[in-house]
């Protein structure tokens, strides 16, 4: 009898959390209906490419030409090795016969077109902040571009990071589906720079340390932290000694533009590849990120010393 | 046994002879970047604002890009890849396309000796001069720093 009591109990428990896990994991979209029509805004859609990074995980590798989406860069994380797909215009391989809320839905919400959820290697966690008529005008850009041909390939990772479901017990934590609100008592450029900071421009993603379920640690956002790929050490943004306290807001500007730091030295290794995309941006984006970094809480954090 | 020996230290030689590095030609590049750097601190002040445009100095800075990136391509000896260096192995082996990078900062930069007349064009295309040359070649070519 007690046994029995004993096996019951257990059966209903596991009921009980496997319905809770399949609630709790539900992917949650932002728009559910069809968009109202609407004219895109195809100079904005451009804006938002270079400043959401889109050809620098997108690209297709070995050619230079960031408007060539065909995917296929292996990114080697912690997690395993995440291949970027096509998001080219192509119906079949690309984002062609995409509808406007698919497109919505997996840049807010890290849902896929079919309901599936996104890993965050796509960084839906910063793009969640984007307004709905920035991503809108996205969609109407990207579909401009030229049609790739290239087949999307797996990612290869290995259990439990198999388990797309367990992303949705992921997201409770990372992501909120709130959109960036500029905040009145500040300046146009300061809301603008921190919108295109902390959304489009995803700069914490690679710009924070995170923590071992991969998400990134508050108090040392904008502080640097170890590539999510390889052995380098991304740096410190904030305007702390150990990050750009010495650079100017114009400093900030230029080498957005140019690449080159306070002291004349060339960027290099992924950060290049951003600078390549907010060189495309117009003066004033570039000035308003400089002022809103200028304005980050200053955080300790700078690389370790090299082993050799 | 004394041929087994001879042989043993030909071969010795000749692997020595392989590993063995061109350590001025790596100096010769970095003195070569170090140009190109010298020649953006004078006009990345201007750019930012922070000393006046001077036409004089960015017309010879221009100058000194297009010389630099003409002597870029005797810089990258094939002895020269493996050593305390920035440069990736990539740069060797895609050796045309890094020449024709080259080529293609000394052209513009001639061109622009003629087509920067003024602060304004200056401003215009400056930036577009360095992140479409210098970055994108150091994206492909350059090690990260850290």
């Amino acid at each position: 009898m007690r046994l029995r009591t004993f096996v019951i109990a257990l059966a209903v428990l596991a009921v009980a959390g496997g319905a809770a896990f399949h609630v709790l994991t539900l992917p949650a979209v932002a728009v559910k209906g069809e968009l109202p029509p609407r004219p895109a805004d195809l100079a904005n859609g451009e804006t938002m490419f270079n400043i959401g990074g889109c050809a620098s995980c997108h690209a297709t590798p070995g050619q230079e030409d960031g408007r060539r989406l065909g995917g296929g860069l292996a990114l080697a994380t912690a997690f395993g090795t995440f291949v970027v797909p096509n998001i080219s215009s192509d119906p079949q391989h690309g984002i062609g016969a995409w509808s406007e809320q698919s497109f919505v839905n997996a840049m807010l919400r890290g849902v896929g077109r079919n309901g599936e959820h996104l890993y965050p290697a796509f960084p839906y966690t910063s793009y969640q902040r984007m307004a709905l008529d920035d991503v809108r005008d996205l969609f109407a850009f990207l579909k401009t571009l030229p049609a790739e041909t290239t087949p999307s390939a797996p990612h290869r990772l290995s259990f439990p990071f198999t388990l797309r479901r367990g992303i949705g017990l992921w997201k409770l934590i990372n992501l909120d589906g709130r959109a960036f609100a500029p905040d009145p008592a500040k300046s146009a450029p300061l809301n603008r720079g921190a919108y295109l900071v902390n959304g489009p421009g995803h700069c914490a993603e690679c710009h924070s340390a995170r923590d071992i379920l991969g998400a990134i640690v508050a108090k040392r956002r904008f502080a640097g932290g170890p590539a999510l790929e390889g052995k380098g050490w991304v740096p410190n943004i904030t305007p702390h000694a150990d990050g750009i306290g010495a650079w100017s807001e114009n400093d900030i500007a230029y080498f957005l533009e140019v690449g080159l730091t306070p002291s004349f030295a060339s960027v290099g290794s992924a950060m290049a590849g951003v600078v390549l995309n907010t060189a495309k941006l117009s003066a004033d984006d570039r000035a308003a990120m400089a002022v809103y970094l200028k304005t980050l809480p200053p955080r300790p954090g700078k690389a370790p010393p090299r082993k050799s | 046994m004394l041929r087994v020996v001879a042989v043993l230290a030909a071969l010795a030689v000749g692997a020595t002879a392989v590993y063995a590095q061109n350590a001025g030609a790596i100096a010769q590049r970095q003195a070569t970047m170090k140009e190109f750097a010298e020649a953006t601190k004078v006009v990345g002040p201007m750019m930012k604002g922070e000393v006046p445009f001077d036409l004089a100095k960015v017309q010879a800075s221009l100058k000194v890009i297009e010389t630099t990136a003409i002597k870029g391509k005797s810089v990258f000896p094939d002895d020269s890849k493996v050593g305390d260096t920035y440069a990736l192995p990539a740069a060797f082996e895609n050796k045309a396309d890094l020449f024709a990078r080259f080529d293609k900062l000394a052209a513009e930069a001639k061109a622009a000796q003629a087509s920067m007349k003024d602060e304004a064009s200056f401003k215009a295309s400056m930036g577009k001069l360095i992140s479409g040359n210098c970055i994108s070649c150091h994206k492909q070519y350059q090690k990260p720093s850290q």
